[in-house]
């Protein structure tokens, strides 16, 4: 099981709680996440699939190499956290 | 049915209503967030387009006067295929198969249909309220399409759209930068059209080339759609023939420069402009605000200053941030500055609303 864990920034627009989930990547982990919460869907990825420019993914606390097709590798435990990148306006 | 004037700012929309005397700002909606499109319904329901900027672009309806708003789907891309060749023509870069603006958002006359505008440069349709949006597969695949360029912004977009009141099969778009297009079917086919217009940004063998030209807004009169007004980034262009063949219009004073225009819903030979330096520089000449108005097809234009900041003041009035009511007399416009002005009588005297909002990016009518 892999955990993922969401920006409270997020919370102010859509319900997306942390959850665990059986995954081998991050795609699976999101995909399943998507399946249960879809509204999610379009806030962390792009119309095609890819994380959106000034969203940030950890995974185990490095950043998610793939952010295209998010094939990195979980283990049992792994952490990944989806922020905001910073910028201000 | 009570007016509406909704408004779309960098942190919220706003919505006025008139009461007493004058206008007020009923309500202040969906705060914090850029609010790029808003659209008013004739039977009360309000939409807006959000930019959340990492989070991306988000719809919202409400049906209760902007009480409560529902999360509504958007507009998506479809999948771009495997070895895609698609780069803005000017700069060589990537067009994102992904929406980055709402630019242009329009009911049409039937029951449910909205049409809606994009950056990168997409239409997309709804038939069932903003419950569900189709794009039209045959602009986006059009390889004519590909030729589209960004202008201020960077990839093009469609900020116009309009919807025959007498045949809502007949729709045109103007586009940031490829001119003005036009189908007779619903979105099936399309036909460059906009013959006349003028781009002095391109080389003399290309200037009048249809394909390349910069209209920063294009609006027909609801009572006589073959007779549009388009804002270029020339300068002022008009047609009569539905935009087949437009003609330049250079007697605008004080400067025939600008983005925005509105034509009166009865009355194709009235037209209001907001007028500012060209082209790179973009404030008001010298630094007062003005509106220019034609009742006469443009062989005249009023100076409009009364009640508008005449000194020092740098407003910039973005392509959506003018409007007029269906009533043909009064008007609104709403500044970068945050000021928002209205008039009720053609524009001859303009009140200020507001002069401290966020700064605005549309100002609408509802209906």
């Amino acid at each position: 099981m892999a955990s993922v864990h969401f920006t409270q920034n997020l919370a102010r627009h859509t319900d997306c709680p942390t959850a665990e989930l059986p995954a081998g990547t991050v795609a699976e982990l999101l995909e399943r996440y998507f399946e249960r919460w879809p509204a999610v869907r379009g806030f962390v990825l792009d119309d095609q699939g890819e994380v959106r420019k000034h969203v940030k993914v950890l995974v185990d606390g490095r950043n998610l190499r793939d952010r295209q097709r998010l094939t990195d590798a979980l283990d049992a435990g792994s952490e990944v956290y989806v922020f905001q990148a910073l910028s201000g306006g | 049915m009570t007016r509406q004037l909704i408004v779309g700012t960098r942190k919220g929309a706003f919505l006025l209503g008139r009461r007493g005397k004058t206008w007020h700002i009923d309500r202040a909606a969906l705060l914090g967030d850029p609010v790029s499109m808003v659209l008013g319904e004739a039977d009360g329901t309000l939409h807006v387009a959000q930019d959340l900027g990492h989070f991306g672009v988000k719809m919202k309806r409400s049906r209760d006067g902007g009480a409560t708003w529902e999360e509504r789907p958007v507009p998506r891309y479809p999948p771009k295929p495997e070895g895609e060749e698609d780069v803005d023509p000017t700069r060589r870069t990537p067009v994102p198969w992904d929406l980055k603006k709402v630019w242009a958002l329009e009911a049409s006359p039937r029951a449910g249909e909205l049409w809606c505008g994009t950056i990168p440069g997409a239409l997309f349709r709804s038939r069932d309220g903003g419950d569900s949006w189709q794009i039209v597969e045959s602009l986006w695949n059009d390889p004519r399409r590909k030729e589209w360029f960004g202008g201020g912004a960077d990839y093009p977009g469609i900020h116009s759209v309009l919807v025959d009141p007498r045949n809502p099969d007949v729709v045109k778009i103007g586009v940031s930068c490829a001119g003005l297009w036009a189908s007779a079917d619903a979105g099936a086919t399309w036909e460059l059209q906009g013959a006349g217009m003028r781009a002095a940004y391109m080389p003399p063998e290309q200037a009048l080339n249809p394909l390349f030209q910069d209209p920063h807004r294009i609006v027909q009169c609801a009572a006589a759609p073959e007779h549009l007004w388009i804002q270029h980034h020339n300068g002022i262009f008009r047609s009569r023939d539905g935009g087949r063949t437009c003609t330049e219009i250079e007697t605008a004073q004080p400067s025939s420069f600008g983005f925005a225009v509105v034509v009166h819903p009865d009355n194709p030979d009235t037209a209001w402009f907001v007028p500012g330096v060209k082209d790179e520089k973009r404030y008001p000449v010298d630094g007062a605000v003005v509106v220019t108005r034609t009742r006469d097809g443009a062989r005249s234009f009023d100076v409009l200053r009364d009640g508008l900041p005449q000194q020092h003041a740098y407003d910039v009035v973005y392509r959506h941030g003018l409007d007029i009511d269906a009533d043909g007399a009064t008007l609104a416009f709403g500044s970068t500055t945050g000021n928002l002005w209205l008039s009720e009588d053609q524009g001859d005297h303009w009140q200020q609303l507001s002069s401290s909002l966020p700064p605005i990016y549309c100002v609408r009518f509802a209906g």
